[in-house]
């Protein structure tokens, strides 16, 4: 038992999952209630669960579903993409222009859903080749190459849909974002499990974990074994394109429009910490999947006990912050030796009193 | 040893890259004054970008700095807004006075700097997540010490944001015929001697040098004597203490406190440490090059606001650009200059 203690302490996943003991503690002893789930009404009058772990669920999917991404692109190539929210940003843009067509708003959609989800994920995987272009084969750190859409990823969603704020009427619209007629979940719920299958089945059945994995520990090797580390890179911030349209999507099916300088404001960050919070390095290198999703709810989980404390939405990032620097600061491994350390020279103290 | 001098060439990365950034300035300021009139000609027109960017010059270097040791501090532009709020609030509604509140700022800047020194130097944890974890802190701090904007009123503080520096010799003759003499912010003078200060100091002091040799590899520069964990600690102490000189500075231009002010200016503050050659990857940088990194990105600011492409989106649009352009020119001409090495 003690054995089997000390190797989870030592695993990785052990830092979000202490994390989630952690809030899911405070949340029990302040507030049980905190976990109640019921079966009230939406504001469609149709009869869903209600409750602070669905409201988790369904908020976390965005993010969830860009810490796929941003993992694999950290892993291969030591850096993080901070473009993702203007990302959103653009995609949302394309689809609600394909839907709505130039005129801004629509009643019912100008184009089938599939037909605009699709032109948006060719989209943003354009800009994900773009970014993933210059990373790769001009050698520009990751973050530099990524600053470029940064600051221009909003003003080009703008662009899209000539500064209007489209508005789409179509209830079919808001299933996506929303609730299915007659299923008591969230849909984005179920899009964040099915992203998440998608990326299990892919790194079971493909070698796309170990060649990123070889790629960000050290190129040179990598290429030397016959992986080109330039392909890899660049099917990599592909793939978090990908991850960013279907984000999007939910997004602006979310409100069934959009707001060019607010949507998905910030959730880069939000994003790359979720990956620190899985303890993968950000230099690069090996990385573990389900500890990047498990710090996205964990992020989530964090956002919701605030606000149900009544912290306001503006004053949140100082809290959200505090708590970060406890968990970086407790999982470092400086700091982890140390407490190993003190924690085995106190043993032993009482080991020599015993004897 | 002097052969492989001789063969490397006369110029180092650094200025290298230090030489292009300031032949793009004047090239693009040389277009600007040929396409765009004599607007660009009249000295105020070249002041007033320097009195816009006074603060984010002074950002941008403590940026520089901690891009050459190879790091990143992204929590500067919510700190300016910060240290705005809290010495507006200090000033209008706790009586202080201009005093307390220069002190303020730089306390505010150094309580972090030597928190966040300390957690990535000594404790080793990376410095994105640190300074995002800053900025987080700063943006919530700012909203809980005061939620809203609001103008200072405070007439010892009116008094000293009113102050211009008039620079002998240069002045325009305006519309009427009067001579009009060219005036720079208190602010600007700050900056220049900030810039003047860490010129200095990164060439020719100890600390300055190991900034650079810890960016390029921390391994030998520990070899060679180096204490690197200190010379991190400074890096971030002092980019965090400019960002507190910073936000002193953004307040005086602009008189107020509010939680939107220096939005995106770490960004900012990053492309102009690009476009000034300063590499991420660290070891490479020039202060200098930072200097005419910022004036680089307002003068093209400028160039298309009064081209009269008015919408906003433009503007970033063509920042987003020319920090491409750049990026690419930096990574051919290293490029390039690596295989001429190599022969």
């Amino acid at each position: 038992m003690k054995y089997r203690l000390n190797s989870l302490i030592h695993k990785q996943i052990f830092i979000p999952i202490a994390a989630l003991l952690v809030l899911t503690l405070f949340n029990l002893i302040m507030d049980p209630s905190f976990f109640a789930i019921t079966l009230g009404t939406n504001n469609v009058g149709k009869a869903v669960l209600t409750g602070n772990l669905i409201t988790i669920l369904d908020n976390a999917s965005e993010l969830v579903i860009l810490a796929i991404g941003m993992t694999l692109v950290t892993s291969a190539s030591g850096g993080q993409d901070i473009s993702v929210g203007a990302g959103i940003a653009i995609a949302g843009s394309v689809m609600l222009r394909i839907l709505c067509g130039p005129e801004g708003t629509a009643d019912v959609v100008k184009a089938p859903v599939i037909v605009a989800f699709l032109a948006c994920c060719v989209v943003s995987m354009l800009f994900g080749a773009f970014n993933g272009i210059l990373v790769a084969y001009f050698k520009i750190q990751p973050m530099v190459a990524t600053l470029i859409l940064f600051t221009a990823g909003r003003s080009i969603a703008a662009w899209i849909n000539e500064n209007r704020l489209p508005v789409i009427n179509d209830p079919t619209f808001a299933y996506y974002g929303n609730y299915i007629p007659g299923v008591v979940l969230p849909t984005p719920v179920f899009i964040a499990i099915i992203c998440v299958a998608a990326i299990f089945l892919i790194l079971k059945f493909t070698n796309m974990g170990l060649y990123s994995q070889a790629v960000g520990i050290n190129p040179h090797s990598s290429r030397l074994n016959g992986i080109d580390p330039a392909v890899i890179k660049l099917i990599t911030y592909v793939l978090l394109g990908l991850c960013v349209a279907v984000a999007g999507f939910i997004k602006v099916s979310r409100i069934s429009s959009i707001n060019y300088s607010v949507v998905a404001k910030d959730i880069e960050m939000d994003a790359i910490l979720a990956v620190a919070l899985g303890g993968n390095p950000l230099g690069g290198g090996k990385f573990n999947m389900a500890a990047s999703i498990l710090g996205a709810y964990v992020i989530q989980f964090l956002t919701t006990t605030l606000f149900k404390y009544n912290v306001d939405s503006t004053a949140l990032p100082a809290y959200k912050a505090v708590v970060v620097i406890i968990l970086v600061v407790l999982s470092a491994p400086v700091v982890r030796e140390k407490i190993n350390r003190s924690v085995k020279t106190l043993k032993s103290k009482k080991a020599v009193k015993e004897a | 040893m002097d052969k492989a001098k001789i063969k490397k060439g006369g110029l180092s990365d650094t200025n290298l890259l230090l030489l292009i950034t300031i032949v793009v300035f004047f090239l693009m300021y040389a277009l600007a004054v040929a396409f765009l009139g004599q607007g660009f000609l009249k000295p105020q027109t070249f002041f007033n970008i320097l009195n816009e960017n006074a603060a984010l010059i002074i950002l941008s270097c403590g940026m520089s700095l901690v891009m050459i040791t190879g790091g990143i501090d992204i929590s500067v532009g919510t700190l300016t807004a910060l240290v705005c709020m809290s010495c507006a609030v200090l000033l209008d509604f706790k009586g202080g006075n201009v005093t307390t509140a220069v002190f303020l700022a730089l306390g505010i800047g150094i309580a972090y700097g030597i928190v966040q020194g300390f957690l990535i130097a000594y404790l080793n944890i990376q410095p994105f997540i640190v300074s995002l974890a800053g900025l987080f802190f700063a943006k919530g701090m700012t909203t809980i010490v005061n939620a809203t904007q609001f103008n200072v009123e405070n007439e010892e503080f009116k008094a000293l944001k009113a102050i211009r520096v008039y620079v002998p010799g240069m002045g325009s003759i305006n519309k009427k015929g009067i001579y009009v003499p060219a005036y720079v912010e208190p602010g600007v003078i700050i900056a220049l001697v900030v810039v003047i200060l860490l010129f200095v100091i990164l060439k020719w002091t100890k600390l300055g040098r190991g900034f650079y040799a810890i960016g390029g590899n921390q391994q030998s520069a520990s070899m060679l004597g180096i204490n690197v964990k200190r010379t991190k600690f400074c890096a971030y102490l002092m980019c965090s203490v400019l960002a507190g000189i910073g936000g002193f500075v953004y307040f005086m231009h602009v008189g107020s406190g509010s939680p939107s002010h220096a939005a995106g200016a770490e960004m900012n503050a990053i492309a102009s440490s690009i476009i000034g050659g300063t590499m991420l990857t660290g070891g490479v940088g020039n202060i200098v090059g930072t200097f005419f990194g910022v004036l680089s990105l307002s003068t093209i600011k400028n160039i298309v606001s009064s081209m009269g492409l008015d919408e906003s989106w433009w503007t970033n649009i063509t920042v987003a650009a020319m920090i491409c352009v750049f990026l690419l020119v930096q990574s051919l001409v290293l490029r390039r200059k690596a295989k001429l090495n190599k022969k």
